[in-house]
């Protein structure tokens, strides 16, 4: 009979448990969360997007959580193209992109009346990457790169690039094709031709895997964000990149800074809803304090900062618009 | 003659013999492939962890600091998450086994209802993910909330709280529940008072084994948007969260070496809340158990 007592009991703690649950807190605060709405007072802010961005986000939210600690900040990071499918909803208030928003973006923003702005962060150099053990490539065209990436080429070894090369096949390591990564070498190198696929190509979407399978293997290459590179000096070498003027350019700090390292180094976005910017008090003063502090919380991620004066322009449109 | 001719015997059983040895062997050594799998795991876990493991780390928010960074959201949202999918699964999940298994006559519908609950069971957690935001998200307007997360969850385990519970209530010897019908019990008064009881300790193992499944998952999570980075505890159902699983897997894909240990040291928590819930399974199902 005790047993019976205790089973009977439990079951009704539950039942009380899921009772709660069910109902518990919500009529009180179904006005509270407006956040996707508009003209909500509550001081929430929500931003989605690139997992590339949301260190430079993170850093950021952070600090501006320690001054402000009564806005509630969440950021997530569903990528790129998951943050715009929100943003062009009108669900997010920023929304974080390793590329320029898409086409077909802009036309469903369009639709579901959504404007915004473009805020450039960072920037980010591609580093395009072969072991530390590999000892005939420094540096590569962009044609070689085409070569070596594009399936249509039909390259499979490293001495159809270069007869001096070893007649080994190359082993190619990239992030997966939903990654703003992927989407950005596309539109600079493959051109929206097919990357190579089969055997010889690894597809990760985690970058530090791309590296691991990298660094051991003389003829691998690969490419990934440069603070992915830099924390892996020891083991990789990163190639220089010949944009046609005979001169190749590795990517460093200096060289993605100034512009010399092109074409892959990529701008970091934000986008912001310019309703949110307009309607939301906390908004507008997030963003402005993300233009004034980008720079050096890119760095401490190992992103590379924007000229002074960039960041100024972008924050003399925002204090504009929100006048 | 002999009655036994133990030469002729010893010639026959020595194959049989030996081939007991054998399976002997290879049952042992694919015991000891998971347990060695399991000790690397622990090993690199808690030798990369430990250092980081302190109390700041279980009572700090996000940062963008390696040394300041801590799980508390993700162990409190992780928490919440599942005292709404324990008593929603529970008395959802029991209440179709006892139908199912008490109630329902056996035709054709029941035994499509049966398969169907036995192939969700094996449906991958992503399509259950989907499922939630386009129900729960946009269809009910729940928004990127606890509640939505809590719901798509209860969803992902369901099916394999039903598919134990059954199996558990089928195990319940027919004689028992004879006698109570011949002592004149109702149905429900078989099922309440003499049923369940015995088959509790079943129920509360697939329960157990499905709820440690919801604790780890992370895909459905991040498609009915649990965040990455939050700053605050979700003081309602309607609350932004996060849960742990998403905050060791955005650690792991850093690039600096250092996010690698934060992140197994998020694993460790991860752990030892896993086998909390665990325990107190087991204490609950040792209480109950041996009734018939």
């Amino acid at each position: 009979m005790k047993r019976l007592k205790t089973l009977v009991l439990f079951s009704t703690m539950m039942l009380v448990f899921g009772a709660l649950a069910a109902c518990g807190n919500a009529p009180s605060d179904a006005s509270k969360d407006n956040s996707g709405g508009g003209e909500s007072v509550s001081g929430s802010i929500v931003i989605d997007g690139s997992s590339t961005v949301f260190p430079i986000m993170e850093a950021l939210t952070y600090q501006y959580n320690q001054k402000n600690p009564e806005v509630d900040v969440t950021v997530n990071s569903s990528g790129s193209g998951g943050g715009f499918k929100k943003f062009t909803r009108g669900e997010t208030d920023l929304s974080n992109a390793s590329r320029p928003i898409k086409e077909e973006e802009k036309q469903i923003a369009k639709e579901n009346g959504i404007e915004y702005k473009e805020l450039e962060l960072a920037k980010d150099g591609l580093s395009v990457v072969v072991s530390k053990k590999n000892d005939f490539v420094d540096s590569l065209t962009i044609e070689q790169l085409q070569k070596i990436f594009r399936a249509e080429s039909g390259v499979t070894k490293w001495s159809d690039i270069n007869p001096e090369w070893p007649d080994e096949p190359i082993k190619i390591f990239s992030p997966g094709h939903d990654s703003g990564t992927f989407d950005y070498f596309n539109e600079v190198i493959l051109e929206d031709k097919p990357m190579k696929e089969g055997q010889n190509t690894t597809l990760s979407e985690d970058d530090n895997m791309l590296v691991r399978g990298i660094k051991d293997n003389p003829y691998a290459i690969g490419y990934f964000g440069y603070a992915y590179y830099a924390e892996n000096k020891d083991s990789l070498k990163v190639l220089g990149i010949d944009n046609g003027e005979g001169k190749p350019v590795k990517p460093t700090p200096e060289t993605i800074k100034s512009g010399e390292y092109t074409p892959l180094s990529r701008p970091l976005f934000t986008y912001v809803n310019l309703k949110s910017l307009k309607e939301k008090q906390q908004v507008a003063d997030f963003v402005k304090f993300t233009l004034k502090n980008a720079g050096e919380a890119a760095e401490q991620v190992g992103y590379v900062a924007l000229p002074e004066e960039k960041y100024q322009q972008q924050l003399d449109m925002i204090k504009e618009i929100t006048k | 003659m002999q009655l036994i001719n133990h030469q002729n015997i010893q010639k026959r059983s020595g194959g049989r013999v030996l081939l007991n040895k054998v399976f002997k062997v290879l049952f042992f050594l694919s015991t000891t492939v998971g347990l060695i799998f399991l000790s690397m795991l622990l090993y690199r876990v808690l030798t990369q962890g430990t250092g980081h493991l302190n109390w700041d780390f279980i009572t700090n928010f996000p940062a963008p600091y390696p040394d300041k960074a801590g799980i508390f959201a993700g162990l409190i949202g992780s928490l919440m998450l599942m005292a709404i999918v324990a008593p929603i699964t529970i008395i959802i999940g029991v209440g179709t086994a006892i139908y199912l298994e008490e109630y329902a006559r056996k035709n054709r519908f029941t035994n499509f209802i049966q398969a169907n609950i036995q192939n969700l069971a094996g449906v991958p957690s992503i399509v259950f993910g989907l499922l939630g935001l386009t129900f729960f998200v946009y269809l009910f307007q729940m928004g990127y909330t606890l509640i939505a997360g809590g719901l798509t969850m209860s969803l992902l385990v369901l099916p394999v709280i039903v598919v134990a519970a059954q199996e558990a209530l089928r195990a319940v010897p027919n004689d028992v529940k004879e006698a109570s019908y011949g002592m004149g019990a109702s149905k429900w008064q078989t099922v309440l008072r003499v049923v369940l009881p015995a088959a509790l300790p079943g129920i509360l193992t697939g329960t157990i084994l499905s709820l440690s499944r919801a604790i780890g998952e992370t895909a459905p999570l991040i498609i009915v948007g649990a965040a990455t980075a939050i700053y605050s505890i979700p003081d309602s159902l309607l609350s932004k969260y996060t849960v742990m699983p998403i905050q060791i897997y955005n650690w792991t894909g850093r690039p600096q070496e250092e996010w690698q240990l934060v992140a197994a040291a998020g694993i460790i928590v991860l752990l030892t809340v896993l086998l909390l819930m665990n325990a107190i399974a087991v204490w609950i199902r040792n209480k109950f158990q041996n009734r018939y």
